[in-house]
């Protein structure tokens, strides 16, 4: 224990009690972004007596965790939507409008209504933006034919409808970008459920899955599950062996490398990405898109004043996942509670826990515990790592469950 | 504490109001994620201290079997563990869900 947490939770208590008629005006806190991050901080912020506002353009929140099952027809579109009245009721105050400037210098946030809120501290959770300048050829028009159903609604759901659609025989592919992106395993997740669609309703259609890397999350897991479950439905093409997309036609319904030209009946082509783009417009993110952060507050390195949390970071070793998300926001709450009180945060330690489906009942994950280490977010040596590549089907089923528990668990918590 | 801090820290009056929620150690505000009412992964909040901290060693040291806590015991230390075993236990379960209502 800190010497600062010990006199906090000496003194503490009585102090609060002791001195009411001294409190001020609450610190002012606005929060960018209601997804796994932002309404999760919000609410933190909330809890620890600060007067916060929640910035967030849609009504409605989609959820990306859990959108694979809707497109292989697993799970209805409805247990992707959550809305805000929850939040409402927690007493959280939720402006339902773009952000469309923010003034670091005088605290303010421009909204797309015209109005302004001044900030003590502002937190951002902005989640990503598609790159659609990264693929000749695939721009947002081009989703609209190939989707990339990576953030999730009305791409998840034109996903689906093809998919649906789509003639027995035929040829899905499915190209996934380098690191860093969203949800490093949803990609793999993505193609065992359409391949277990195929498998189960057109079984000679085949799916392609073309990697712009040789290496990725739960490897072995999946490529162990894909062998037994789908040796004929998913073909892999790692970069070595040209798997990295080059340019699309969507008119022709063509992907490119430079090995090939593949002709897809379906094609969902998720690009690379950046931090959403109030990010850059905030100045927190860097010449890669993302946001650099300071790993015992999530405070940019870029920017006083404004914190940065959820896929839009630069969290080293943590993954962008809405768990690493989740975490991020509350370590990042305490932070900003402390650092708007004049005392040091103390350094945290956050945990992510990533489960996917290799088919219906059949889970895998991967977990990691981290601690800020050389100014970055790093991997707690010796602990973490992916389920037992040998385990048995009783433990698949079991992670199966958990995969299914965990998301009704962290959507109550967040929005519920 | 050192004088600077708690002299901001006096000045700071609105400060008050936050002390009512007992601050997590390290770790432990990730722990909600998983776990709840009603799930597999089971509701720890208000858990005994001593029944926490023993299932977290047994975690750590791999005699207890598990899917992901072994993986994540592993990442905190013996008293670390014992930290976020005595704050959950001070945590009070959270109430049923008005759907589960009984009529």
């Amino acid at each position: 224990m800190s010497r600062t947490r010990r006199a906090f939770l000496a003194t503490g208590a009585a102090f609060a009690l002791g001195r009411p008629a001294l409190a001020q005006a609450a610190a002012k806190v606005v929060v960018i972004g209601g997804g796994f991050g932002g309404a999760t901080a919000a609410r933190a912020l909330h809890g620890g007596g600060l007067d916060v506002t929640l910035v967030e353009v849609n009504s409605t929140y989609v959820s990306c965790p859990f959108s694979n099952e809707v497109i292989a027809g697993l799970q209805p579109m409805a247990a992707q939507r959550f809305g805000y009245e929850g939040l409402a009721r927690a007493g959280i105050r939720i402006v339902h409008a773009a952000a469309t400037g923010i003034d670091a210098d005088a605290r303010r946030v421009t909204l797309a209504d015209g109005t302004a809120r001044t900030y003590d501290r502002l937190v951002l959770s902005p989640g990503i933006d598609l790159r659609f300048d990264a693929i000749p050829g695939y721009d947002a028009a081009a989703a609209e034919r190939m989707p990339h159903a990576w953030k999730a609604g009305e791409q998840t759901l034109l996903l689906a409808r093809q998919l649906a659609a789509m003639p027995e025989g035929g040829t899905v592919v499915l190209a996934v970008p380098g690191n860093p992106y969203r949800c490093p395993p949803g990609p793999y997740e993505r193609a065992s459920l359409i391949a277990h669609v195929l498998k189960t309703t057109k079984p000679r259609a085949k799916l392609i899955l073309l990697d712009a890397k040789d290496t990725f999350s739960k490897q072995r897991l999946f490529q162990s599950g894909w062998k037994a479950l789908y040796p004929t439905q998913l073909e892999y093409v790692p970069l070595a062996e040209g798997g990295q997309v080059t340019a699309v036609d969507p008119d022709a319904m063509i992907v490119r490398t430079d090995f090939s030209d593949y002709k897809a009946d379906v094609a969902c082509i998720i690009p690379p990405q950046r931090a959403g783009r109030i990010a850059a417009v905030a100045g927190v993110a860097d010449r890669s898109g993302w946001c650099p952060i300071d790993p015992v507050t999530f405070e940019s390195r870029l920017v006083p004043g404004i914190h940065v949390i959820g896929d839009a970071a630069i969290a080293g070793a943590m993954p962008k996942s809405a768990f690493s998300a989740n975490a991020q926001a509350k370590v990042c709450a305490d932070a900003v509670i402390d650092l708007l009180a004049g005392r040091a945060p103390e350094t945290p330690k956050l945990i992510n826990t990533c489960y996917s489906l290799v088919a219906p009942g059949y889970g895998i994950s991967i977990a990691g515990v981290y601690h800020p280490a050389g100014g970055v977010l790093a991997d707690v040596e010796g602990a973490g790592g992916i389920s037992p590549v040998d385990a048995s089907m009783a433990l698949r089923e079991q992670e199966a469950l958990h995969a299914a528990d965990w998301y009704r668990t962290i959507t109550r918590q967040v929005f519920g | 504490m050192r004088p600077a801090v708690l002299a901001a820290w006096l000045l700071a009056g609105s400060v008050g109001m936050v002390l009512a929620r007992e601050r997590p150690p390290p770790g432990a505000s990730s722990c909600a994620g998983c776990h709840a009412e009603g799930a597999a992964m089971g509701a720890i909040d208000g858990r005994p201290e001593a029944e926490i901290a023993a299932a977290l060693a047994q975690y750590r040291s791999g005699v207890r079997p598990a899917s992901v806590m072994s993986r994540i015991a592993r990442g905190f230390s013996e008293e670390e563990s014992r930290a976020i075993a005595a704050y959950l236990s001070r945590q009070r379960p959270a109430a049923p869900e008005t759907s589960q209502e009984r009529p």
